[in-house]
């Protein structure tokens, strides 16, 4: 575990701009699941994970936020960013598996994310190492059974080096979890499963430190993160961040804005 | 096939690198290979999209892994998972699909895989349909890529031998024309065709793979001018008689006549063993041998 610096508050803040340009120049929607795991995936990947510790991405469908983090640490240039959904790219808008160090898997379809991260904690017991598995998923795609499928196994192995985070913010492509599925808040279902859960604030590094370095209970640790959709946008909480791109005037006040107000 | 694919996984796979995983199946088959194996052995439970997602993440991991279902359970259930995780990635995981066909006869419908070559085909996983129990070691000795291992049942004529493992076969010589056998089939025929002279029947070849560059030039000689059969526990759309035809085009190629036989699904609405679904589309030997003699209801000759 590592204290938030000054320099990560700046780097936060300055890969969020990244990410808003990156959404910008590419003309590319779901900005709203980005910047509702933003902070998540900085803290992840600059104050959490250590070298040997696996990530993957479950919500492929937040690519550009996993790209930028990236990019934060040096992993792709600018030139790489500049690629990101054109022709010729190895940064497309949900992620592929290959080319990219770090990049497990192809992800994008949802409910995948949680079997693949078992499989490699499973491989990680076997082979007696002590790293960690990260997977990132979102609220929407608890709707896919084979989520469930996966805590279960998971559960039942007592995979302890699992760490499994879902962006719960609320919203889905074409409505409120609530309205969907009658769920807007998946704690009390999987804490029924028997997974060492605990709902943070997703938007604080601190909570989403304290809450991964709690020793482990002896099962897979679920954070389910208290997020906004598309945070800090002109479309915040609103529907209409899942899929729509920024147009410039929206782009300009909300990088403004982040230049502002920081990344709190 | 399974107590032979059973022992070859023992004698071949049994090594710390090895995940065996299975859908919650294998009563009465997988014991040995569950105490072997241990706790690289692992009851993944109903749940066969999950299955394959921890399938995918052990092998990026570099571990080996075989997964272990019925045939549709196998490939049809977690398909996308098949797709993304697995063909993606190209892990080197081995889908081991039970009861290929009609098979699981009785069971039903659901419990049949008539589409899966082709649609493990279509994914660009490697597609092994070994004929006979023989076939096993060396099928699983060749896994480094996805790969998708239909089991049936070894039914050539008793006391029969075969040649070592080879994509195409020759099991019966014969010199009107060729008969393409996809798997267990090669045995059906084989039985249904040994007592006839081998002036007055076709070859039986045992095609185990769809490779196509894998089609030997004898195969070709012996269907030029002459008729080709092509039969399949399979549906025609994506199976191998389709392959072939392509094939043959490709080479600029035709046999003297085409004749296919594939599995026709459940052309009258009823339900029953395997032989029943085999007779309802001419794959059962009384069929093969009709087929070849052109003479109806004709049963092999008494010894």
């Amino acid at each position: 575990m590592r204290e938030m610096s000054d320099r990560f508050v700046d780097l936060l803040r300055n890969t969020k701009i990244r990410l808003l340009q990156l959404h910008r120049d590419a003309n590319c929607g779901h900005l709203g699941g980005n910047f509702s795991c933003i902070e998540a995936l900085m803290t992840l990947h600059h104050r959490v994970m250590e070298a040997d510790d696996r990530f993957v991405l479950s919500k492929g469908h937040s690519a550009g936020a996993l790209y930028a983090t990236l990019w934060s640490l040096g992993h792709l240039s600018d030139a790489d960013l500049q690629t990101f959904t054109r022709d010729d790219s190895l940064l497309p808008g949900h992620p592929s598996g290959s080319g990219i160090p770090g990049l497990m898997f192809s992800t994008g379809s949802l409910g995948h994310g949680p079997s693949l991260a078992t499989g490699l904690a499973l491989a990680a017991r076997h082979k007696g190492l002590d790293h960690r598995v990260f997977c990132l998923c979102s609220d929407g795609e608890w709707q896919e059974g084979s989520c469930w499928e996966a805590l279960s196994f998971a559960i039942h192995q007592r995979l302890k080096n699992l760490v499994l985070l879902i962006d719960q913010n609320g919203l889905q492509g074409f409505g409120r979890t609530a309205d969907v599925i009658s769920c807007d808040d998946l704690t009390p279902r999987i804490a029924a499963f028997g997974a060492d859960v605990e709902k943070i604030n997703g938007h604080d590094p601190d909570a989403i430190v304290k809450a991964i370095a709690r020793p482990p209970n002896g099962v897979p640790r679920v954070l389910i993160l208290d997020t906004v959709k598309g945070r800090g946008l002109h479309f915040e909480g609103q529907l209409e961040s899942h899929y729509l791109p920024l147009s410039e005037a929206n782009y300009a006040a909300a990088r403004s804005t982040l230049e502002r107000e920081g990344c709190q | 096939m399974r107590k032979a694919f059973a022992d070859a996984i023992l004698a071949h796979c049994n090594h710390d690198d090895w995940f065996f995983l299975t859908g919650d199946l294998g009563f009465m088959a997988l014991e040995e290979v569950e105490a072997a194996f241990a706790t690289r052995f692992v009851n993944a439970g109903v749940a066969e999209q999950n299955m394959i997602g921890v399938a995918a993440g052990l092998a990026r991991e570099s571990l080996r892994v075989i997964v272990y279902s019925i045939a549709p359970f196998c490939y049809a259930r977690p398909f996308e998972q098949i797709r993304n995780d697995l063909c993606l990635g190209r892990l080197p995981v081995c889908l081991v699909g039970n009861g290929g066909g009609y098979a699981y006869g009785h069971m039903g419908p659901t419990h049949h895989a008539l589409e899966d070559c082709a649609a493990m085909n279509a994914l660009g996983v490697r597609v092994l349909v070994p004929a006979f129990d023989d076939d096993l070691p060396a099928l699983l000795a060749q896994l480094d890529a996805p790969t998708y291992l239909r089991l049936g049942y070894d039914i050539r004529p008793v006391g029969q031998a075969v040649a070592e493992y080879a994509p195409w076969r020759e099991v019966l010589p014969g010199s009107c024309g060729a008969i393409a056998a996809l798997g267990p089939i090669a045995g059906l025929a084989w039985q249904a065709l040994a007592d006839l002279d081998i002036d007055a029947r076709p070859s039986v070849w045992a095609v185990c793979e769809f490779a196509d560059a894998e089609i030997p030039s004898r195969f070709l000689d012996q269907i030029a001018g002459r008729p080709l059969y092509v039969l399949e526990e399979h549906v025609a759309q994506g199976g191998l008689g389709m392959n072939l035809a392509l094939g043959l085009a490709a080479r600029g190629l035709a046999a003297g006549r085409f004749v296919h036989r594939p599995a026709l699904g459940y052309p009258t609405g009823r339900f029953g063993s395997q032989a029943f679904h085999r007779a309802q589309c001419g794959l059962d030997a009384s069929s093969i041998r009709s087929m070849v003699t052109g003479r109806k209801n004709e049963s092999r000759r008494q010894a």
